[in-house]
């Protein structure tokens, strides 16, 4: 504010400055409240609704009221979606009815969604990083013929939409016998160009000097890159593995179509956690609102935690490339 | 002289710690200094090395060629089997008359030539079975006899007839181009203002700023189920509650006709309230990313621009309307190129909200009574491919079709940027 001083004539000027300077923040500030409460509202709301016992949220909606800060807290609603049986009283009809649905029998339910997305997770993530730095390495390093035609045709196929490929997957991956297999959920789309494109630009950056140095110590190509360039581009190799594993955890369009029952040599139910949500709740628990959004939650929590671990690794790869996952 | 001392006891110390280190280091157990020498004189020994020498350089000699080969062969492998096939593939399936699901359910004879359901036989194998087909139905038609099968493949538009005269198709166009129309540029806009404004505070920015990204780092599915929720038709949904508040009646925003017992009834839900809920949501989750591009742009504009602006006495709108926006018109150039080819892919975040994804052919539901009412152009492409009896040669053709959509967009965008945009 002191090196605004000068600019004012007199102390009307002043004055009339300081009261604009005032109102814009309080409208800045209030404007900015507004929306960050628009943003938390649903966080809030499904953490709220996830707590709540189902018998409380039946006499909410009876009553036309919502109670945004509740006082009779449960987990009652996590150990169902978990397929536990635990905490119902018989006397309450809400309490009942779910105790009847008879959910832990059946399979279906979040450890084994869990289970899935984590076995999907790790293994497509270290498919995906050995053979993105190969490739990446490949293209920033190494001279060969037809490089940059090669590049191009990649970068090209990041225009076409998803569908073209799932549509053609989809038959491959049938005709392989593939269908509710993790493998499936693993190699098909273990590949984002995106990827190579990002850690291309990250090798890049490594002076030259460097891989001569390398060469002098009798380091080949291969070794230049475990020795020198891996460490160098770690922090590229822990945003692109974060977002692959975020990449996993969302995913839903793929697996809703190959992976939609039991796998065929081990019997379990094949849905990661967005398809299983999505069919559970379409389903089964259709009319339980507090269960629907207690399986938001433990969907939605892994990933805020990854979140406040891992921000700036995050914002970085998300600003370079605009997709989601 | 005092850089002379110094320079002596620089060396000094330097002497002092290598001989530190060499005293530090043990000595050979087999008497030091000679041990080399020792190595040397050893016929064995020196075979040994020799060879080394000599197998490093025949690796060497791998050309740097065959080196990038043998780094990309693992990706490109995938890459061909998943990525680049496919897309030939999916672009032939488009133009193959036998798949139409004009000429009824039967399967049977049209698995023939690109699609295998057979066991174990591979889509790949197949598809390079069939370009010698064609090569042979090319050169000889009225001749051809097939190498596997007496089927001929029929090339045909019709398939990009059937899905340009749909009634359903046609909806989903209409509504990615309100999602377009409305949904993105009001995206756009509060993103532009809340960047602004950040950028303009000193005190909280980093809170706001990790509140405003929230959104992104979140599943789709899962937030939309709970905007499922805060949309309910009940009177204590959160949506409801807070019309309540200025005397709006309860609203149905998502649902069908709900009947109560005692005649009582909630009217289905309206277009407009549909698309109100589904604006909502993708403003929810489009802001993240949006603030995140814009806040970068303005971090790079120089002070100097305001500094000049508020000695000329401009108002807060002219420096926003003359230097922000022209100077951060790359970025929100990038936004509306992405928000666009975005709202063009729509379909995770609709099905969520709608939450239900018994509705056509497990693709999930649009709302509506039929579950197509905000069908988008994606979610017709899975509702065809979901079709089971049809080879997919009508979805093809749509994701074709979303393909030129995506191009011209781009293109035309490009044609805009080269007159707007300040680089």
């Amino acid at each position: 504010m002191a090196n605004h001083e000068q600019y004012f004539a007199n102390e009307n000027d002043r004055r009339r400055w300081l009261a604009g300077f005032i109102i814009s923040r309080v409208f800045i500030y209030a404007f900015l409240a507004a929306f960050a409460l628009f943003i938390l509202l649903p966080f809030w709301f499904m953490i709220v609704t996830s707590l709540k016992h189902a018998g409380d949220y039946q006499t909410e909606q009876a009553q036309g009221i919502l109670n945004l800060f509740p006082t009779n807290l449960t987990f009652k609603n996590f150990g169902t979606i978990f397929g536990a049986k635990w905490g119902y009283s018989a006397s309450i009809p809400a309490d009942r009815e779910i105790a009847e649905l008879g959910l832990g029998t059946s399979g279906e339910n979040f450890v084994q969604y869990f289970t899935n997305t984590i076995i999907v997770a790790i293994a497509s993530t270290i498919f995906m990083i050995i053979t993105t730095v190969l490739a990446s390495f490949a293209f920033a390093r190494l001279e060969f013929k037809g490089k940059n035609l090669l590049f191009t045709l990649l970068l090209a196929t990041m225009m076409v939409p998803g569908e073209m490929m799932i549509i053609t997957n989809f038959q491959t991956a049938n005709s392989l016998n593939w269908t509710n297999t993790y493998a499936a959920l693993i190699f098909v789309h273990g590949i984002s160009i995106f990827y190579i494109f990002y850690l291309r630009q990250t090798f890049q950056q490594i002076p030259n000097e460097l891989y001569l140095a390398a060469k002098v110590d009798g380091y080949g190509e291969f070794g230049y890159l475990l020795k020198v360039m891996i460490p160098i581009a770690m922090p590229t190799i822990v945003t692109i593995t974060i977002l692959n594993v975020m990449g996993s955890w969302n995913a839903y369009i793929w697996p809703n179509l190959i992976a939609t029952a039991e796998n065929p040599i081990f019997g379990n139910s094949m849905k990661l956690v967005s398809n299983g949500l999505m069919s559970m709740f379409s389903n089964t628990f259709r009319s339980y609102d507090t269960l629907r959004i207690a399986g938001s939650m433990v969907v939605t929590a892994p990933l805020l935690i990854v979140f406040i671990f891992f921000r700036k690794y995050i914002m970085r790869g998300v600003s370079r490339s605009g997709i989601k996952g | 002289m005092v850089n002379k001392i110094k320079n002596e006891k620089e060396r000094g110390t330097v002497t002092n710690n290598v001989a530190e280190k060499t005293a530090e280091t043990p000595p050979p157990s087999n008497g030091g200094v000679t041990s080399s020498a020792h190595v040397l004189s050893d016929p064995q020994q020196t075979r040994l090395s020799e060879q080394k020498t000599l197998q490093t350089k025949r690796n060497r000699y791998i050309p740097i060629w065959a080196k990038a080969w043998i780094a990309l062969i693992p990706a490109l492998i995938f890459l061909v089997f998943f990525t680049f096939y496919p897309i030939i593939n999916t672009f032939l399936y488009s133009f193959m008359g036998a798949y139409t699901h004009d000429l009824g359910a039967d399967t049977s004879q049209y698995g023939q030539i690109f699609v295998s359901d057979g066991a174990g036989s591979f889509a790949l194998a197949q598809f390079f079975a069939s370009l010698a087909e064609w090569a042979e139905y090319i050169r000889n038609p009225a001749g051809y006899m097939g190498l596997t099968d007496p089927v001929q493949p029929i090339f045909t538009l019709e398939n990009y007839r059937i899905v340009l005269t749909n009634d359903l198709f046609l909806n989903s166009l209409l509504n990615t181009m309100l999602l377009v129309v409305v949904s993105v540029p009001l995206t756009i806009i509060v993103a532009l203002l809340i960047s602004v404004f950040l950028n303009s505070i000193k005190a909280l920015r980093g809170f706001f700023q990790t509140i405003f990204f929230l959104p992104y780092v979140t599943n789709s599915i899962a937030l939309g189920m709970v905007f499922n929720v805060m949309f309910s038709y009940h009177d204590n949904g959160l949506m409801n509650m807070f019309l309540s508040w200025f005397g709006v009646d309860p609203i149905n925003w998502l649902n069908l006709r709900i009947d109560f017992t005692g005649g009582d009834y909630i009217p289905a839900a309206t277009r407009l309230a549909m698309f109100i809920a589904i604006t909502i949501y993708t403003v929810w989750t489009g802001l993240a990313f949006k603030i995140l591009v814009f806040m970068s742009g303005l971090a790079s504009i120089d002070k100097q621009y305001y500094d000049a602006a508020r000695i000329d006495g401009s108002s807060r709108f002219t420096i926003f309307r003359k230097i922000t926006v022209p100077l951060l018109s790359p970025q929100i150039f990038y936004i509306t190129i992405t928000s666009f080819i975005g709202a063009f892919k729509a379909y995770t975040g609709v099905i969520a909200l709608f939450a239900d994804n018994t509705k056509n052919n497990g693709a999930g539901s649009f709302g509506g009574a039929e579950g197509t009412e905000w069908i988008t152009v994606v979610g017709y492409i899975y509702r065809e491919m979901g079709r089971g009896a049809e080879l997919p040669s009508v979805a093809s053709a749509g994701s074709v079709i979303l393909l030129v959509l995506i191009l011209l967009i781009t293109l035309v965008q490009m044609q805009v940027s080269k007159k707007r945009v300040h680089y």
